[in-house]
């Protein structure tokens, strides 16, 4: 099973002729059962396809022309434009979206996330690369082209969120190498206010069957991590989390912002050393390379069976 | 970005809150004249973006324009967190009768914007959120829906506020709200708002921090204040160094290779993506290495841009060599960045071989990066060898040959 996509799942790409775009539809199509990309949306492209993909005006138009509501939308258009394009996907019907973009206000983000909720529909990003289910489909930039992502990415028990893209990636193919796969990948982005978060996102991997254990990749900024201990110790989550912390020079250097822009660090809470001691106190190991992650993996599976 | 307190009041004034009558002096003949004009107790206050200003001098009273020119002479003079002031404020010294604080910021966890409203001002916010926090009134509220009166009326009468006053705070914290919104603010905060002896109410200090990536769409606010596009407002001021990787990113806009941050140390890094440079920097230091920068590639640059970078990093004193490591790569192409940076060697008459202790960028169009690599002699790593793994093997390379040298 995978948590958000699966190989049933349909999506358009608004802001589909853009060079990235263009390359990303091509890699979703490609990759495991090929993503069924119902259209694509540019203003004034309308008659045109990409990679067999037909192109739109309107989300509307895609629609019309599905014959049936679409279940998501990957965002790549510019960041002036993004609200709007999340908008206009939210008001059609549409349930997940993914936004690619980066460097939008955290003002337009928070309207669109508020938009979301009032609609029932999830974001994913901004600033992300978007879902992988190995073998099954992947909506987003995520893993690079099919033959690539096919290095990085395997089936498993493990479920991956991150706020680095590239480290998902990364984090992944460590995995793979060492034998274990992932139920589903998930780039959240790295802003300081993102459409799901952790704590968001751990209830549907608890209710995955596949899903054993979970890693994160984390940084300085924010209170994400602090959220997702909270929430552990509530809850009492079923699933052993495994965390890497990059960025922790950060800490000597409050109010300087580093990879990301969510990392700013702002208030206490806030640092490197913070965060690792309140993942701790709920009991999430916190890994010292990224090499280390495949054994403490395994081992916490080995203790919860 | 953060705004200098005389810009925070003129944003807060532009809103239509009241403030205290003030003037901005960069000479002491300016803040004489402004003393006069205001003829009565003022406040010299330095403008610095740092915080601490009351500890380090940087607040002086004075009772006459001869006072205030003094304290001038002296505050003008003064450096405070590492930033000589670029001017100060003149401001006139009201009878307070009692300090307010009014304050709104973004919630990431809610994503919503949080006001938050305290009957106790004029002291640091947090302090008393930890030990009274019953003195500190919070509501979140609406980005979609326009903020309402009604909302500020209920956090402040929310601490037992009452009577005459609460009229005269309600539409100053409305204010607040929507100026935080309409200028993509990520702190809006009046501390202290000053309950004066003559019952009128008014900003004492003011502090605004706007977000970079609304820079381009509040360009009128920022005209409107003299803010050039040149000012980043960072914590500390860019380097030269740091400016030469901004003048790198700009040359194209494919991708990006920059980022730069200046470090001492004399292992160079030519590192990406976000996350892949955060863990990378990490590592170099965990394994004893001193890095001289930090910086990021990604999104694809081009061999022009990977050169530049490489070439800058190569070119700072004291470094000896540079490692060119990123994260698994899926859309930066590992040949490009191998040929630029193969290419600033080359350029700059140094060897590749020697020069690159180490070159890990494993991903999309390896095997043709790889292939370079090699004609050159250049070590390098696939994904098999982890990013610590990879920055270990650099620091030892190159203290192993700072060890050699010193035999």
């Amino acid at each position: 099973m995978s948590i958000l996509i699966d190989e049933r799942t349909t999506f358009i790409v608004q802001g589909i002729t853009g060079r990235e775009a263009v390359n990303l539809t091509r890699e979703c199509l490609d990759y495991g059962k090929g993503a069924k990309i119902v259209g694509g949306v540019t203003p004034g492209r309308l008659g045109r396809d990409v990679h067999g993909v037909p192109v739109f005006d309107t989300v509307a138009q895609a629609v019309a022309h599905h014959g049936a509501a679409i279940d998501g939308s990957v965002v790549t258009v510019p960041p002036a434009f993004t609200k709007d394009a999340v908008f206009e996907a939210l008001e059609n019907g549409v349930k997940l979206v993914v936004i690619v973009t980066e460097r939008i206000p955290r003002g337009d983000v928070a309207q669109m996330v508020e938009l979301a909720g009032d609609r029932g529909a999830r974001i994913i990003g901004p600033n992300c690369l978007g879902i992988i289910v190995p073998d099954v489909i992947k909506m987003g930039g995520i893993g690079g082209p099919a033959k690539d992502a096919a290095k990085s990415y395997s089936s498993g028990p493990v479920g991956v969120i991150s706020r680095s893209g590239g480290m998902t990636t990364e984090m992944s193919s460590t995995l793979t190498a060492a034998g274990l796969g992932q139920s589903t990948a998930v780039s959240i982005g790295g802003d300081a206010i993102i459409g799901s978060s952790y704590a968001e996102l751990l209830p549907l991997f608890e209710a995955d069957s596949q899903t054993e254990a979970i890693v994160i990749y984390t940084e300085p900024g924010g209170r994400m991590e602090a959220e997702l201990a909270r929430y552990v110790l509530d809850s009492g989550s079923r699933l052993p989390i495994v965390a890497f912390m990059a960025g922790r020079f950060m800490d000597e250097m409050p109010g300087m912002s580093f990879g990301h822009a969510g990392t700013i660090v702002e208030g206490k809470e806030d640092t490197a050393s913070e965060k690792i001691a309140r993942l701790a106190e709920a009991g999430i190991v916190v890994a010292e390379e990224i090499s280390q992650i495949p054994e403490l993996v395994r081992g916490r599976i080995a203790t919860t069976v | 970005m953060r705004f200098f307190e005389y810009e925070s009041r003129a944003i807060v004034a532009k809103a239509g809150i009241p403030v205290t009558r003030h003037g901005f002096a960069t000479t002491v003949a300016e803040v004489s004249e402004l003393a006069e004009q205001i003829a009565g107790p003022v406040v010299i206050k330095s403008q610095v973006l740092s915080g601490g200003r009351m500890k380090a001098g940087g607040v002086q009273f004075a009772d006459t324009p001869a006072e205030a020119a003094g304290h001038a002479e002296q505050v003008l003079k003064l450096e405070i967190g590492g930033q000589m002031p670029r001017g100060v404020l003149v401001d006139s010294r009201a009878a307070v009768r009692h300090e307010y604080y009014a304050g709104v910021v973004w919630d990431g966890i809610r994503k919503l914007p949080v006001m938050l409203f305290s009957d106790m001002g004029g002291i640091d916010i947090e302090e008393v959120a930890e030990q009274q926090p019953e003195h500190v009134a919070r509501a979140h509220f609406s980005t979609l829906r326009p903020f309402s009166e009604w909302q500020a009326k209920q956090v402040i009468a929310s601490l037992g506020i009452s009577g005459t006053v609460l009229g005269r705070l309600t539409p100053i914290l409305t204010r607040l709200a929507r100026l935080f919104l309409a200028y993509d603010m990520t702190l809006a905060e009046i501390n202290p708002l000053g309950e004066l002896e003559d019952g009128s109410v008014v900003a004492l200090d003011a502090h605004m921090d706007m977000e970079n990536e609304a820079r381009p769409r509040q360009r009128e606010l920022l005209q409107e204040l003299g803010v050039g596009d040149e000012e980043t407002r960072q914590a500390r001021e860019p380097t030269p160094f740091e400016l030469a990787g901004e003048e790198v990113d700009a040359q194209d806009h494919r991708g990006v290779a920059g980022n730069v941050t200046e470090f001492d140390g004399n292992l160079g890094l030519v590192i990406g993506a976000g996350g892949g440079s955060l863990t990378l920097f990490d590592a170099v230091r965990a394994h004893g290495g001193n890095p001289a920068n930090y910086c990021e590639i990604g999104g694809n640059p081009s061999v022009r841009k990977a050169c530049g970078l490489a070439k800058l990093v190569l070119g700072k004193p004291g470094v000896d060599k540079i490692a060119v490591m990123m994260s698994i790569v899926s859309n930066t192409r590992v040949d490009i960045v191998a040929r630029g940076v193969i290419k600033a060697c080359l350029e700059l008459g140094l060897d590749p071989a020697e020069k690159i202790a180490i070159f890990r960028i494993p991903g999309a169009w390896e095997e043709e990066g790889f292939k370079i690599l090699e004609r050159y002699g250049v070590e390098y790593a696939d994904r098999s060898v982890s990013l610590h793994e990879a920055a270990r093997r650099a620091v030892e390379k190159i203290q192993g040959g700072e060890l050699a040298g010193a035999r």
